[in-house]
């Protein structure tokens, strides 16, 4: 697999009144050509920050990238560019699109002219030709009666259509990857599964690839190809996604399958995870989930447990799995 | 239906709220809550389930008198609660007692933990001084919270340790009756199914009475006894939790169940896909109000002309839908 994307130990810290926040430590991954890379991970475990920091979106200071940290997109490090250089390859090389859309959105500006402005920013286009294509894309996306609504402001329009318009507006540019940080956590579950659906047809259509940044382990199994779990600003588990719900490695991981409830099973006792998500101002030591780890070995509490291979493609941060390797 | 065992009883209740008007405009009339009668037994656990804009909460908060409703009765325990006023009012919110979604947004930042939980004992003059704050540290060793937290700000308790406390607070009053407004949709999945575990032992251990207001159906459940479905304002359906979700017979009912994600990518997934928003609450439709997305293929003018009532189609089972069967 050549992959399009690759994030190399990335590390993204902030100095804070509070010391140093180490939200993203270490982090590794690759996305492939029109794969859907799933990252899940609860509260404070730095998927949003990921997202964030692939496309340089962190204000340093008070951020902060580690040495090592790598960004390879298209043969450049995207930690390294500025100016023209980066602005080239966001919206046109890799976009995004957020949990809150109508927070995204301009409320001043139709969202026909948002993308004609997209456009136009990235293209040598008319100003007609642009308002065509916007008209195009919002069909694209499947708003009906897409012409009228092309001149709709986004408070005339509901929570669901205004991700389609931020999806439009990321596929303005036909990029070849496009990150979409918890799209759908915002929205009714029924508009939820149409742009689930839309995310998986266009994909399909455009040959992108997919970073999706979701909580939600229902939506996750829907959409990705492969998984990776997050937990304290670490990437702890990664593989293919039936692999990951099949046979998960990493406790954390199997913790999380037994909380969740199944609206399509009688309902069985939930195991939760005791204890609670820790905070990136104070990292637990060794594995940062040894406090709640049910499986904890004495060395777990200071020494960080390595990468060992479960299966083809599929990997663990653990020490259970270090005989087995 | 009146039996000895209801604790409970909701009848033609409607909420309805003005939106705007102005010198040249006449005001439109939003129906948040239209016509709902529900019953609900001692210790029993009904969920009411609906998307956003529904009216589930609007009609949670009815009942409780925190919004006063337009027209229709409830009885709670042979009381009648709407001709509650002043002082007696205030005596009988010691038996219905409501916890929000927003464990932040519902504690006062500024008070300690621990006298929030003691401020109702003290309002109710159910204990002082001493006895007071044993009865604090009684409750919060039943929520699962640990005593060295009462002197802590809310800010620095995590989600779940927040909710604790809004049900601690709760339950100090000693009251038969809980309204639950989407108490774990906030949380965190690990920490969700601690909190529901909680929930259904406290139910268990005091006898309580659960009106449960939730969007997630894998989490409804695993709570519910009994489960009605909001659409705008309505009650399309409601029945025993296991029928409703191994054999539910409004399409309403079928499309969300079949919307909501299933954490397992070997299922596939059989979706009804629903066309379309929410249609506006100022301007209902005539028929039935999910005629504009309904896609039972027996749709017909009768569903854009009169509205369906609830029938029961198997004992204890209602459904509102011409072509039910």
């Amino acid at each position: 697999m050549n992959p399009v994307l690759s994030v190399r130990d990335l590390s993204t810290h902030f100095h804070t009144r509070d010391g140093l926040v180490r939200a993203v430590d270490g982090v590794s991954f690759d996305v492939g050509e029109a794969e859907t890379l799933g990252i899940v991970g609860e509260s404070g475990s730095g998927k949003s920050v990921t997202a964030l920091s692939i496309l340089k979106l962190i204000d340093q200071p008070p951020g902060e990238f580690g040495p090592n940290s790598r960004v390879e997109f298209e043969g450049k490090n995207v930690l390294q560019l500025r100016g023209e250089e980066l602005r080239q390859i966001r919206g046109a090389g890799i976009a995004m699109i957020f949990q809150e859309p109508a927070a995204s959105l301009n409320p001043v500006l139709t969202v026909g002219y948002q993308i004609v402005e997209t456009l136009r920013a990235h293209n040598r286009m008319s100003r007609s030709d642009a308002w065509k294509r916007a008209v195009e894309l919002l069909d694209t996306v499947g708003i009906s009666d897409a012409g009228r609504r092309s001149k709709d402001y986004p408070h005339q329009l509901s929570g669901g259509m205004l991700q389609r318009v931020m999806i439009a507006i990321a596929l303005s540019c036909q990029p070849k990857v496009l990150i979409a940080d918890e799209p759908t956590t915002a929205l009714d579950v029924t508009i939820q599964a149409q742009i689930v659906d839309l995310l998986i047809a266009l994909k399909a259509q455009f040959g992108m690839s997919i970073i999706f940044i979701t909580h939600d382990l229902g939506v996750l199994a829907r959409i990705a190809d492969r998984v990776a779990v997050m937990y304290g600003g670490r990437i702890v588990e990664q593989g293919p996604v039936k692999d990951i719900y099949a046979t998960p490695a990493h406790p954390y991981t199997k913790g999380l399958l037994k909380a969740v409830p199944r609206v399509d099973r009688r309902p069985e006792p939930l195991v939760g995870i005791p204890g609670t998500v820790p905070s990136a101002a104070h990292w637990p030591t060794g594995c940062r989930f040894h406090p709640r780890c049910a499986e904890r070995l004495d060395r777990c509490t200071d020494e960080t447990p390595h990468r060992f291979t479960i299966d083809t493609n599929h990997s663990a941060h653990c020490w259970l799995h270090e005989s087995k390797t | 239906m009146n039996t000895a065992n209801t604790i409970l009883t909701i009848d033609h209740l409607v909420k309805t709220y003005k939106d705007g008007g102005g010198l040249f405009r006449k005001p439109r009339i939003i129906h948040a809550v239209n016509d709902v009668s529900l019953r609900l037994d001692r210790g029993e656990s009904l969920a009411l389930v609906g998307e956003s804009g529904s009216g589930k909460t609007t009609l949670g908060r009815c009942l409780l008198r925190l919004v006063e409703p337009t027209s229709g009765h409830v009885t709670f325990d042979g009381t009648d609660v709407l001709a509650l006023r002043g002082g007696t009012l205030r005596r009988f919110r010691r038996r219905m007692q409501i916890v929000f979604q927003d464990p932040s947004g519902s504690l006062n930042p500024r008070m300690r933990v621990g006298p929030a939980v003691r401020e109702p004992l003290e309002v109710h003059s159910i204990a002082k001084g001493d006895a007071a704050k044993r009865a604090v540290h009684a409750l919060f060793d039943e929520v699962g919270l640990h005593p060295g937290l009462y002197d802590r700000y809310p800010h620095e308790l995590s989600g779940g340790q927040k909710q604790r406390v809004g049900l601690a607070r709760a339950l100090s009053v000693q009251p038969d009756f809980l309204v639950l407004d989407e108490p774990v949709s906030a949380l965190d999945v690990s920490v969700q199914a601690q909190v529901l575990n909680l929930l259904e032992s406290l139910r268990k251990k005091r006898g309580l009475t659960y009106l449960f207001i939730a969007h997630d159906l894998a989490v409804v459940r695993q709570i519910a006894d009994r489960v009605a479905v909001m659409y705008l304002g309505r009650i399309v359906e409601q029945g025993p939790a296991e029928q409703i979700y191994s054999s539910p017979r409004h399409p309403y009912t079928e499309a969300l169940l079949s919307a909501a994600p299933i954490p397992d990518p070997t299922v596939e997934s059989r979706r009804i896909t629903l066309e379309g928003d929410l249609p506006s609450p100022t301007d209902l439709p005539p028929g039935c109000a999910f005629a504009s997305r309904c896609p039972h293929p027996r749709k017909d003018a009768t569903c854009r002309s009169t509205v369906p009532e609830l029938i029961e189609l198997k004992p204890d089972h209602h459904t509102a839908c011409h072509h039910a069967s």
